[in-house]
C-alpha cells in the first residue's frame, strides 16, 4: 500500500524526493526560459533541508539573483556553502548542507590543459596561443564538455552526497551528452593528423594537395599554420584527454546519475523536452523525471467556473445592481465584473492549450512533477523552498 | 534615424523562450504586407520558423511562402559551397572529396568561420539587392555578439587570403545604421530583461551594428482603469464574493483569483519594464507587442503580432 507523502515512512514512491534520495548526480536539462536553473536550485535546497547530507548545485547561469537567493555574494568555479543564516531567514533548520558553484568555462579549460599537458612549458604555449584563447570559450561543445568534465572532477573527489547540475540551455539537447565522445573522437581523428601533416613534416609538398590549395586561398597559410600548431600542441594531451572523456561518459551512464527534464507547457519547449526524453532513452541514460513548470492553475479548466464567468459577463449590470450596496458605483462595478470575467476567459484559453499539450505528452517517465505558475519572482531561499515544496508535493 | 523596416538587414535576437522567432516572422510578414520583397532567414537549423507560417520546413534555397515573402534556413556548408563557386569559379565539390568533412574541422578549429559564412551570406543578399529587406531570426543573446563581431575577429586573426579580403565590405554593410540594425526581443520578466540590458551594452562595445529597437513581447493588458482596482479589492472581500456568487448563481471565487493572478503578473512585469527602459540608452526605441491569448501559435497569431508591431511603428 502506498504510504502517505511523509518523511516518517520515507519518501512517496514515484516522487522527485524518492528519486533524488537514491541518486548521486541529477542533471537538469531543457530549453531556455523554462526555469531550469531555479528548479535545480530549489530541488537541491529541498534535499539539503529534508534529506540531509552535503548537496551541491552547479549552475551555468551567472544570474546574480540565484546567488542572492542563496544568500551568497556571488559564486564561481570554487564551491561555496550557503550560510546557515540564509536558512534561518527562511525559517528552516536544514538537516544537511547546501553548496553552490558556478561553471567558469575558461577557468575550467585552463585547468584541464594544465592537468593533461606533458610539461609546464607545453601548457604555457597552449594557454598563450591566440587560437586557444578564442577556442576555449567557443569550441564546438566546449561548454557542454567542460560542464561534464567539471562534474566528473567534483564527483570523483567524493565530497558530496548529491550533485545537481544545471546544463547550458542548448538547442541541440544531445550536445553535452555526446561531448565527451566527440571530444575524444576529435583528437583521435585521422583527419586532424592529416590536416597537421604538412606542418609536422617538411617532406610533404603542401601545394600538391588540393585541399590545402583551397584552404590556403580562403584562409591564408599563416592562419592555417596557427591552427595546425594549436592542434599539434593539443595532441600532446591526447592520451590523458581521451581517457578522461571516456571516464566522463561512463559516469553519465551510471545508475547513480539521473536526468531531470524541465519544460513549460508551451509547444516549442515541450517538443524539445520530448525529443530529449526520446534521445535519453535511445542512448540508455537514466531518465528520472519530467518537471512541468509554470503551469497555470487548474481552476481555469473547470467548465462550471467558465459558465459562471460567462454569466457574470452577460449579466454584469444586473449583478452589479444587486451587490452595489456599499461597494461603490454600480456602473463601475459592472465594468470591473466584465473585465474580471474577460480576463478569466482569456487565461482559460491559454490553460486549455496547456492542458492539451500536457495530454499529448505521450511519454511517461517514472516521475512527472507539475509546478504551478508563481506570479512573483523568487528572491530568497524561502521562495526557492516554496517552489521546492510544490515540486515535492506534486503528483503529476 | 532610419525606420526599422526601411533598413535592408535586420537581425532579431533574444533569450531562449521569449518569442524571438515569432517576432522575426511577424516583422517579415509585416514588411511583405507593406510591399517589400522580404527574405526571412532562420539561422538556427533546429528552429521552428516554418511553424509560424504553417508551411513546410525551410531550406537553404529561399522559397516564396507568402506574397513577396521568401524564407530560408542558414546552412554554413551550403553557404561555403555557394561562396566558393562564386569566387573561385571552380566546381570544387566533386574534386575535393571530403570537403564537407574538412569544412567541419576547419570550422571547429577556426573561430568565426561558421559565423562569417552566416553573416557573409546575409550581407551578400543585401549587396546584390535580391530583396528589399532581409530579416534574420538570428542566434540567441548568448551567441549574437560572436556572430555580429565575426568579421572583425576574422580581420584580426587572418592576415591574408580571400576571407580577409571579404571582411571589408561585410563590415561596411554591418556598420551602416541606415542599412543594418539589430532588434533584441525581450519579455517583461526578470532574466530576459537582465540579458537584454547586458546585451545592449555588449553590442555597443563589441560590435559595429546599430541597436535599432528593443521589442517587448507578451505585454499583458492593463486589466483595470483608474479607480477600478479599489472596486476590485472591495469585491474580493469574502462577503462580497459570497454576494456575487449568489447573484451569478455559482462560485466566483476562482474567477476573482484568476483576475488577481493577472493583476499580480502585470504588476511584477511592469517593474521589469521600467528596469528595462532605464537600463538601455533612451535613444533606442522600445516597441511593445501584446501577449496573445491564442489557441495556438500559427499563421493567425503571427498576423496578429505583425499588426501589433505595425501599430507600434506607426503604420
Amino acid at each position: 500500500m502506498p504510504g502517505p507523502p511523509t518523511t516518517a515512512k520515507g519518501p512517496r514512491a514515484g516522487s522527485l524526493e524518492q528519486l533524488l534520495a537514491a541518486k548521486e548526480i541529477a542533471i537538469t536539462c531543457g530549453s531556455g526560459g523554462v526555469g531550469k536553473t531555479t528548479a535545480a536550485a530549489a530541488a537541491a535546497a529541498m534535499v539539503a533541508v529534508k534529506q540531509g547530507g552535503k548537496v551541491l548545485v552547479v549552475t551555468v547561469d551567472p544570474a546574480r539573483r540565484l546567488a542572492n537567493a542563496l544568500g551568497l555574494e556571488g559564486f564561481g568555479n570554487a564551491e561555496k556553502r550557503v550560510p546557515p543564516e540564509a536558512f534561518a531567514a527562511a525559517g528552516v533548520t536544514p538537516r544537511g548542507e547546501l553548496w553552490a558553484a558556478m561553471l567558469d568555462t575558461k577557468e575550467a579549460w585552463d585547468r584541464l590543459v594544465q592537468r593533461h599537458s606533458p610539461d609546464a612549458r607545453t601548457a604555457r604555449r597552449i594557454l598563450d596561443n591566440p587560437l586557444y584563447q578564442n577556442v576555449s570559450g567557443r569550441f564546438v561543445q566546449s561548454h557542454e564538455y567542460i560542464a561534464m568534465e567539471r562534474l566528473y572532477e567534483i564527483h570523483s573527489e567524493g565530497d558530496y552526497d548529491l550533485i545537481v547540475v544545471d546544463t547550458p540551455p542548448t538547442r541541440n539537447a544531445l550536445d553535452f551528452l555526446e561531448a565527451p565522445q566527440r571530444m575524444a573522437d576529435f583528437f583521435s581523428s585521422r583527419f586532424l593528423r592529416w590536416l597537421t601533416v604538412p606542418y609536422r613534416s617538411r617532406l610533404v609538398n603542401l601545394a600538391s594537395r588540393p585541399f590545402y590549395q583551397v584552404a590556403d586561398r580562403i584562409l591564408g597559410s599563416q592562419f592555417l599554420q596557427d591552427i595546425a600548431e594549436f592542434f599539434i600542441l593539443f595532441q600532446t594531451m591526447y592520451a590523458g584527454f581521451v581517457e578522461r572523456a571516456e571516464a566522463v561518459g561512463r559516469l553519465l551512464h551510471d545508475r547513480r546519475t539521473t536526468f531531470v527534464v524541465v519544460s513549460t507547457l508551451e509547444a516549442a519547449p515541450l517538443r524539445e523536452a520530448e525529443f530529449f526524453i526520446d534521445a535519453l532513452a535511445d542512448k540508455r541514460f537514466h531518465m528520472g523525471a519530467v518537471v512541468l513548470n509554470k503551469v497555470l492553475p487548474r481552476y481555469l479548466l473547470d467548465e462550471d467556473t467558465a459558465a459562471v464567468a460567462e454569466r457574470m459577463r452577460a449579466r454584469a449590470d444586473e449583478v452589479a445592481g444587486e451587490v452595489a450596496n456599499g461597494a461603490g458605483d454600480p456602473e463601475q462595478i459592472a465594468r470591473v465584473l466584465r473585465e474580471v470575467a474577460d480576463s478569466f476567459c482569456n487565461f482559460e484559453v491559454v490553460a486549455r492549450r496547456e492542458a492539451e499539450q500536457r495530454a499529448e505528452l505521450a511519454l511517461t517517465p517514472e516521475v512527472i512533477v507539475t509546478v504551478p505558475f508563481f506570479e512573483v519572482d523568487i528572491h530568497d531561499l524561502a521562495g526557492l523552498l516554496r517552489l521546492g515544496e510544490r515540486m515535492w508535493a506534486s503528483h503529476g | 534615424m532610419t525606420d526599422l523596416l526601411d533598413r535592408r538587414l535586420v537581425f532579431v535576437t533574444g533569450k531562449g523562450g521569449v518569442g524571438k522567432s515569432t517576432v522575426a516572422a511577424a516583422m517579415a510578414l509585416l514588411a511583405a504586407h507593406r510591399g517589400k520583397r522580404t527574405l526571412v532567414c532562420e539561422v538556427d537549423a533546429k528552429g521552428n520558423l516554418a511553424d509560424f507560417f504553417e508551411t513546410a520546413p525551410t531550406a537553404f534555397r529561399p522559397r516564396e511562402i507568402q506574397p513577396r515573402l521568401w524564407a530560408m534556413s542558414m546552412n554554413t556548408e551550403e553557404s561555403l559551397r555557394e561562396y566558393l563557386n562564386l569566387n573561385l569559379r571552380v566546381p570544387l565539390m566533386g574534386r575535393i572529396g571530403p570537403l564537407a568533412h574538412a569544412f567541419e574541422f576547419v570550422a571547429t578549429a577556426a573561430p568565426g568561420v561558421k559565423e562569417i559564412l552566416t553573416v557573409g551570406k546575409l550581407c551578400y543578399e543585401v549587396r546584390e539587392r535580391h530583396y528589399d529587406l532581409v530579416v534574420v531570426d538570428a542566434a540567441p543573446t548568448g551567441h549574437i555578439v560572436g556572430q555580429l563581431a565575426a568579421p572583425q575577429a576574422i580581420n584580426e586573426l587572418v592576415q591574408v587570403g580571400l576571407v580577409r579580403q571579404q571582411t571589408g565590405w561585410l563590415l561596411d554593410i554591418l556598420s551602416n545604421p541606415t542599412t543594418t540594425g539589430l532588434c533584441i526581443v525581450a519579455t517583461p520578466e526578470e532574466m530576459p530583461v537582465n540579458e537584454t540590458i547586458e546585451l545592449a551594452g555588449r553590442v555597443e562595445r563589441e560590435t559595429s551594428v546599430d541597436l535599432a529597437a528593443i521589442i517587448v513581447n507578451r505585454v499583458l493588458p492593463e486589466l483595470f482603469g483608474r479607480g477600478e482596482e479599489e472596486v476590485f479589492e472591495k469585491l474580493s472581500e469574502p462577503d462580497c464574493v459570497e454576494a456575487l456568487s449568489k447573484a451569478v448563481g455559482g462560485d466566483v471565487g476562482p474567477i476573482m483569483a484568476a483576475a488577481r493572478l493577472a493583476v499580480t503578473m502585470r504588476r511584477t512585469r511592469a517593474a521589469h519594464l521600467e528596469r528595462l527602459r532605464s537600463g538601455v540608452e533612451q535613444s533606442v526605441p522600445m516597441l511593445y507587442v501584446p501577449y496573445l491569448f491564442a489557441r495556438s501559435h500559427g499563421l493567425r497569431s503571427t498576423r496578429q503580432l505583425a499588426d501589433a508591431l505595425g501599430a507600434e511603428l506607426g503604420y
